[in-house]
């Protein structure tokens, strides 16, 4: 188990670092000279070469990874071509944003998924069974930003209940868990639960339905236990997996949250990286990726860590 | 012994039921695949409302009641059910039916070429790393972890975005994003089949490598690969329009349901049913690529 856990973490680390270059490699294959990235179209050409010669362009492209890759190890993301704060200042608030947004989406996708993916294993074959089914299939099918969309036209256009766009006063600046910004999160969030909860309904009842058939719940059943009784049997040996699933898809959302954030203009890391496009803000995208990608490595160590350790029939050595 | 004989002997009737019998094994598998597929309902609706998506968008020019292209300042955002417009007018006053019709052709497109693609690339990769074991197996699957390590949207938007809008833009980004998950089930595939008997035998019997794998691997592989590359249409579609939406795949007036969402995304208030249209047809579209690819699997029996 130890020597799993050291293994593993070491495993991380090539893997963080060619993450680190895939993403050094986007300005390079942008189009143009990647100085564009860094100083502005119109600067005049002894200032580009002077910007050039600081940041070690002229070197060869393995020289100029390393030098990338201390600077980032240090913080420093570079600066943004559009408003020429830095990048990582931009990108802090952001981030706390989206991980709201996505916490609060895949938790609600797992309650969701864990409801009907427990119902349709265990009464398999049944109408339960069927609907459920058939919800997570419509699931992982809908593009989630129509989706967002047609709640935006029922619940805001139509009805007027919630709001269409934002965060609400102040963000998650002052974020308060009351009504006032609460309203604001709904839409997006149920729109953004809407993939976790199909994966996660698919999964666990595919676990419940391979628990409730092996021989060890017969001869539950065969003691006499009672429903309640099996259920915390077939819990404790779904969950491990169910947990795993779950934690990839929180790194999921938070990466592919930028369409739904798109839609309600929510305040996160998708808007800086939409804005960004549309700007060809090299820098800001750059930086936004890596640490979002730098976010779904660490969750996913963490995941497989987790998972050893709660579920005593992984043994790794 | 004649032929015209009527009482064969008991040897013979064994060996026509033994003929019988092989020669329904050797068909019995895409018959019973096929035997399969007719008796699950979901499925055959399905590829039915696919083939006739299919048909209406091939056909778009023939069938569409107008010019997708021509759109006029009088007739902007007419509700559905409009007369000469049944499904309303977008917010420069083309027609929403034949755009959605001329739409589906990029969308469908940009759905499919990159799995096929991708297809095509991860199921070569894989085969060999699966094949070749060793070090070439280490090569191929250690690359393909790191591709692993990011979000799939979130890939496709930064090789996209960083590479800037465009049709073929989309489609490679989208390539690559598919590249990696399509590597992983050829290589496990791979493994599973080059460990038995008969490919020991054959290479025993003096078979090449290259034999080996087209003789005896890839028939084995193609079908699960197949099975789970159709299974990514449905994502992939959603991914380019998705693309498209953010600005980074089809730039407009071109119509693509993507971006005829995005540009109608303003129109919510004014006409919020007319405004989604597009976002139906891919939904619908994704939906029915999830389900085939569901009851295919089912049908030829794959398992995972």
């Amino acid at each position: 188990m130890f020597f799993y856990l050291i293994r593993r973490i070491l495993y991380a680390i090539p893997i963080a670092l060619a993450v680190g270059f895939v993403c050094f490699m986007l300005v390079q294959i942008a189009p143009g000279d990647p100085i564009n990235a860094i100083v502005p179209a119109d600067a005049p050409g002894d200032v580009v070469e002077q910007v050039r010669r600081d940041y070690g362009l002229d070197k060869p492209l393995p020289v100029q990874f390393g030098i990338w890759l201390m600077k980032v190890v240090q913080g420093d993301l570079g600066r943004s071509l559009a408003t020429g704060r830095s990048v990582w200042s931009d990108l802090s608030s952001a981030i706390s944003n989206t991980l709201l947004l996505a916490t609060v989406a895949s938790l609600l996708g797992f309650v969701l998924g864990c409801i009907l993916g427990g119902l349709a294993g265990t009464f398999r074959g049944s109408f339960i069974d069927r609907a459920a089914t058939s919800i997570a299939v419509a699931g992982v099918s809908v593009p989630h930003y129509w989706l967002g969309m047609v709640l935006v036209v029922i619940f805001s256009v139509q009805l007027n209940w919630l709001p269409a766009m934002g965060a609400g006063p102040g963000g998650s600046a002052d974020w308060a868990w009351d009504w006032e910004h609460m309203k604001h999160l709904i839409l997006p969030a149920v729109t953004l639960a809407v993939i976790p909860m199909g994966i996660v309904t698919r999964t666990v009842r595919g676990l419940v339905a391979e628990i409730m058939n092996q021989e060890f719940v017969t001869a539950l059943r065969g003691k006499g236990l009672t429903r309640g009784g099996i259920f915390v049997h077939v819990v404790k040996n779904a969950a491990p997996n169910a947990l795993a699933v779950m934690g990839l898809q929180l790194g999921y959302l938070m990466g592919g949250s930028i369409l739904v954030e798109t839609v309600f203009s929510w305040p996160g890391t998708g808007l800086l990286l939409n804005n960004a496009i549309f700007q060809r803000d090299l820098p800001v995208l750059q930086g936004t990726i890596l640490v979002l990608a730098m976010f779904f490595v660490a969750l996913n160590l963490l995941v497989d860590l987790v998972q050893t350790a709660l579920d005593p029939r992984i043994k790794r050595a | 012994m004649s032929t015209t004989s009527s009482t064969p002997t008991a040897a013979e009737a064994e060996l026509a039921i033994q003929a019988r019998q092989a020669a329904a094994r050797s068909q019995g598998y895409w018959a019973g695949v096929w035997k399969r597929l007719r008796r699950d309902p979901v499925t055959i609706v399905c590829a039915l409302v696919l083939l006739a998506m299919f048909l209406a968008i091939v056909f778009a020019p023939l069938i569409a009641p107008h010019d997708p292209y021509q759109g006029s300042m009088l007739r902007r955002l007419r509700p559905i059910g409009t007369e000469n417009h049944i499904l309303g007018t977008d917010e420069l006053g083309r027609d929403m039916l034949t755009r959605l019709l001329h739409g589906g052709r990029l969308s469908w497109f940009m759905g499919i070429t990159p799995v096929f693609l991708a297809f095509v690339i991860g199921t070569t990769l894989g085969v060999l790393a699966g094949f070749a074991g060793g070090r070439v197996n280490m090569a191929i699957m250690r690359a393909t972890d790191v591709f692993y390590a990011f979000p799939s949207v979130l890939l496709a938007v930064a090789i996209s975005g960083a590479l800037g809008a465009g049709i073929v833009n989309a489609i490679l980004a989208l390539t690559l994003v598919f590249i990696p998950p399509i590597i992983r089930v050829a290589e496990s595939v791979t493994t599973g089949v080059r460990n038995l008997d008969f490919v020991d035998a054959a290479r025993a019997s003096g078979a090449g490598a290259f034999t080996i794998v087209r003789v005896h691997v890839l028939g084995n592989v193609l079908g699960p690969i197949f099975v789970y590359a159709t299974s990514l249409i449905s994502v992939c579609m959603i991914l380019a329009s998705g693309l498209s939406f953010l600005g980074l795949g089809t730039r407009p007036p071109e119509p693509e349901w993507g971006l005829m969402l995005n540009t109608l995304r303003t129109a919510i208030y004014v006409q919020p049913w007319v405004a989604v249209l597009p976002g139906a047809c891919i939904f619908v579209t994704s939906i029915c690529f999830n389900l085939l690819s569901d009851g295919l699997r089912q049908a030829m029996d794959v398992k995972g």
